[in-house]
């Protein structure tokens, strides 16, 4: 049995410990509140940018090779995969989600004979794969994950992948990351963005409406897509950016919550055992001081 | 009958209401998006978008390139930087032209791709610049 002096360490210790998580619980959850807001602000851009694409996409449907962004490379051998975390620890499985599906893909990837690279984007993630696929890696982007996401770390990762790809070093770009869901639940995910894909559903609408044919174009529909594709690649990196902070914050609160009620919970368990050794310790020398004087 | 206007940068929509005209500053040119006005996509070089309510301009935002989508009912602005005229920093905007101007003298001049894309921030911010001071 622990004496009283290392009871009361522990407890105080934990004390402070549940000080530490329940000020992050709060914290996390005032930055939850404001992502949602600015994820909410950029969706108006993105979807303007969705259906300009569609548009575009049917007008210059049936015309071959177009823009690599488009339509790749035409090989299926290298692919880039971007997993993006925080920068910081203690948001529960947050980064190891992440780690988890990157690391299953690589070796599907692999175990098909496909070359793999990565370009991980935030501290936890390049940490974690210079352990075990430093030889990987190509490049980092550390720091995007702050209080606030500027879009220009947007556009600098979107031409990071653009020139890897203009220079025929990837074929396949992927990123992994996490969808947030909720504060509760945030859902790793892995989407594609070069090859494009375009979901059948947002394609429909464009290819329906007959004014497509009457689109003015200016200047000519192949230097529009040139432009516009780079763009395109931004807004959608910018979207899982802010997903990633999103999910951060609500992971964190969520972490540091059970943290805090854990830290309670032992702080309840470990103060039985205090006053019972304390009891225990008194019962104990009365019974000596009273045989002592019945002895005498 | 006025035209719906929309002028949306990625972080957040700038500006979303009725106008009777708006000129865009388009790559090749003005162009001025009016209802019934043939459906268009235009590639925007850095410039002013002047909002026309009648016959007077009520406000002039400023777009650091971009795109526009025309229909005959609305017209959107996809800018990749958006502020209104009476906010632009011309000191900013200055020190970014110097940074701009210092990376013009330093790129290769063989790279064409490089040129063209330094060439149009370039031109982005000279046309921020005069926007923006006060003499315009």
């Amino acid at each position: 049995m622990a004496s009283l002096k290392e009871l009361r360490a522990r407890i105080g210790s934990i004390k402070s410990t549940r000080k530490i998580t329940s000020a992050m619980k709060m914290v996390a959850a005032a930055k939850l509140r404001r992502g949602p807001a600015s994820a909410e602000a950029a969706r108006p851009y993105a979807a303007a940018m969705r259906r300009m694409l569609g548009e575009l996409a049917a007008a210059t449907k049936g015309e071959d090779g177009g823009p690599r962004l488009l339509a790749g490379t035409g090989q299926d051998k290298v692919h880039l995969l971007v997993p993006l975390t925080s920068d910081r620890g203690l948001c529960g499985g947050f980064n190891s989600n992440v780690h988890r599906l990157t690391v299953q893909t690589i070796r599907r990837l692999q175990s098909e004979g496909k070359t793999v690279k990565l370009l991980p984007v935030g501290r936890r993630a390049f940490n974690f794969f210079s352990r075990d696929y430093a030889d990987l890696i190509i490049d980092k982007v550390i720091g995007v994950s702050g209080k606030e996401v500027p879009f220009s770390a947007a556009s600098n990762l979107g031409e990071k992948i653009n020139t890897l790809l203009e220079a025929g070093e990837i074929d396949v770009c992927s990123l992994v990351f996490n969808k947030f869901k909720n504060a509760m639940t945030q859902v790793p995910t892995c989407q594609q963005l070069v090859p494009m894909v375009m979901d059948e559903a947002e394609e429909k609408p464009a290819a329906a409406s007959n004014d497509v044919a009457l689109y003015e174009f200016e200047p000519d529909e192949a230097t529009l897509l040139e432009m516009l594709l780079p763009r395109n690649l931004q807004v959608q990196i910018y979207a899982s950016l802010l997903e990633t902070a999103a999910g951060e914050n609500g992971a964190r609160m969520t972490a540091m919550d059970n943290a805090t009620r854990n830290a309670g919970r032992s702080i309840d368990s470990l103060s039985k055992v205090y006053n019972r050794t304390r009891q225990t310790n008194i019962t104990n020398e009365l019974i000596e001081i009273i045989s002592g004087a019945q002895a005498v | 009958m006025p035209i719906q206007i929309e002028i949306i940068s990625p972080e957040k929509v700038l500006v979303s209401r009725e106008v009777d005209m708006a000129v865009l500053p388009g790559m090749e040119g003005d162009i001025a998006a009016m209802p019934e006005r043939a459906p268009m996509m235009l590639l925007l070089r850095g410039g002013v978008v002047a909002l026309y309510d009648g016959d007077t301009v009520k406000d002039r935002y400023f777009v650091g390139g971009g795109f526009a989508d025309i229909t005959p009912t609305r017209c959107t602005v996809l800018a990749d930087k958006a502020v209104p005229v009476s906010e632009i920093s011309i000191d900013n905007a200055t020190a970014q032209l110097e940074a701009l101007s210092e990376a013009w003298d330093q790129a290769d001049k063989t790279d064409t791709t490089r040129l063209s894309v330094l060439q149009d921030q370039i031109q982005a911010v000279r046309a921020e610049i005069e926007a923006g001071s006060p003499t315009s």
